[in-house]
């Protein structure tokens, strides 16, 4: 399983997915330069990521939680998340997303 | 700097930097060597990313403490540490590092204050902690003139027409405190729910509804004006497309990052803005200088409060050899040693 992961120099990496991990932490692990300076606490916004508009449909509705801290990102989309708050499952094989200017070390 | 020319520089065993959970159980760890320590923070409490970033939320694993906040670990460090007397030096940028020739190191903070010592420490976990700034083109030639990014002193906005961006407690407390003062005062926020506090999010909503204050709905897209002049910002919204709303003062309130800073310039080596460290003393690759906590790197490292504690106490040793040469050290325990309980004033 897998996520493609475009960074900030519009360069698609093809994410190694593994199920229950967050999407924040498969980005992190694969050595890609993501600041999710909380480490996943969901009270920094610097793990934000735009998500591919067809993707995003399929993702788990976001938390009040969420919905606040984005308020902390800069420029948000309408597919924007915190990749912190995106657990991968199965379904999500193929997710795509791409890392926003203020999540990127 | 004149400035810091006329500051008597503070004499101590030990500077650290950051005032973090690290830092905060170094100064237990030297204190029980009998070193002294000041402590420079760029916030302007102590807790570090504890304190600012989830005061409120719990921690699980810190050894012994089955669970606690953010807030409440600090307290309790601040209240293990009270006997060895820190000094801190809240609010303040450690700027400059500059060695003397008597060995010992000159940090100059940005508000001047001087600090001398045989050792330092840098318990800077993820940096400093600066206001992230929205991307806007040419913003930064605003900043300091029109655009700011704190209230210092709310006189200076007295008849200025202010408009807040953001949607927490920073930006409506600033939009309900300023709105007096300033001649017209405005809101802009990208959706109409607010993280802010509600009875901050009731006292803004009855400004704006008897019309001393306006609620934009929007995004900021642009700044208006030449510039460092504001004019207006460009504001867009789902109903009304792009628009400019005038203003000649931009507050934006969107939390804060953490960068390195002036630590860089230290002469230090990093390693992705990381300092490199042995594990024997957590010594930089300059003698004198340590690295403790999530701002150092070292084979295996993990990020977490429990090592930067294991951290502070093996750095410890190796500063008492530094800031007593000569002396002996002793190495004791708190349980048995009748010499560590008096520092503690528990005896």
């Amino acid at each position: 399983m897998k996520i493609l992961v475009t960074d900030g120099h519009g360069v698609e990496h093809e994410v190694e997915a593994t199920d229950g991990w967050t999407v924040m932490e498969m980005i992190r692990d694969a050595g890609l330069p993501i600041k999710a300076e909380c480490g996943g606490s969901c009270v920094c916004a610097t793990c934000h990521v735009i998500v591919d508009a067809e993707w995003f449909p399929k993702l788990p509705e976001k938390t009040e939680e969420e919905v606040d801290m984005l308020d902390l990102a800069l420029e948000v989309h309408d597919t924007s998340r915190l990749s912190c708050q995106i657990e991968f499952d199965p379904e999500l094989d193929g997710l795509k997303v791409t890392l926003a200017p203020d999540a990127i070390m | 700097m004149s400035d810091t020319a006329h500051k008597t520089a503070h004499q101590t065993d030990v500077i650290i930097v950051g005032a973090g959970p690290v830092g905060l159980f170094a100064v237990f760890e030297l204190g029980l060597l009998g070193l002294k320590a000041h402590l420079v923070d760029i916030l302007d409490r102590v807790g570090g990313q504890c304190a600012e970033l989830y005061p409120e939320k719990p921690i699980y694993d810190i050894p012994g403490i089955p669970v606690c906040t953010g807030q409440e670990l600090t307290d309790k460090l601040m209240e293990q540490v009270a006997p060895f007397d820190p000094q801190f030096h809240l609010a303040e940028m450690a700027e400059a590092l500059e060695k003397l020739d008597n060995g010992n190191w000159r940090m100059t903070t940005d508000a001047g204050t001087v600090l001398e010592a045989p050792v330092l420490v840098i318990a800077a976990g993820g940096g400093s902690f600066v206001p992230k700034k929205p991307h806007l083109d040419n913003l930064e030639a605003y900043e300091g003139e029109s655009v700011f990014y704190a209230v210092r002193q709310m006189e200076r906005f007295r008849d200025k027409n202010v408009l807040v961006a953001g949607g927490g407690d920073s930006a409506l407390d600033w939009f309900i405190a300023l709105q007096p003062i300033a001649r017209k005062i405005a809101l802009a926020h990208h959706r109409d729910g607010f993280r802010a506090a509600p009875h901050s999010v009731e006292a803004m909503r009855a400004i704006v509804a008897e019309g001393k204050g306006e609620l934009h709905i929007a995004k900021m897209t642009g700044l208006e004006g030449p510039s460092p002049a504001l004019t207006g910002v460009r504001l867009e919204s789902k109903e009304a497309g792009e628009y400019v709303h005038e203003c000649d003062t931009l507050l934006p309130f969107y939390g804060l990052t953490m960068k390195l800073g002036p630590v860089a310039e230290f002469g230090i080596n990093l390693e992705q803005n990381l300092i490199p460290v042995d594990t024997e003393k957590f010594e930089t690759d300059v003698p004198g200088i340590f690295a403790i906590g999530d701002i150092n790197t070292y084979p295996g490292k993990l990020k977490l409060i429990l090592s930067g504690f294991h951290e502070a106490a093996l750095m410890s040793q190796a500063a008492f050899r530094l800031a007593r040469p000569g002396e002996r050290l002793r190495f004791q325990y708190t349980t048995s040693s009748s010499e560590l309980q008096k520092k503690l004033g528990v005896r």
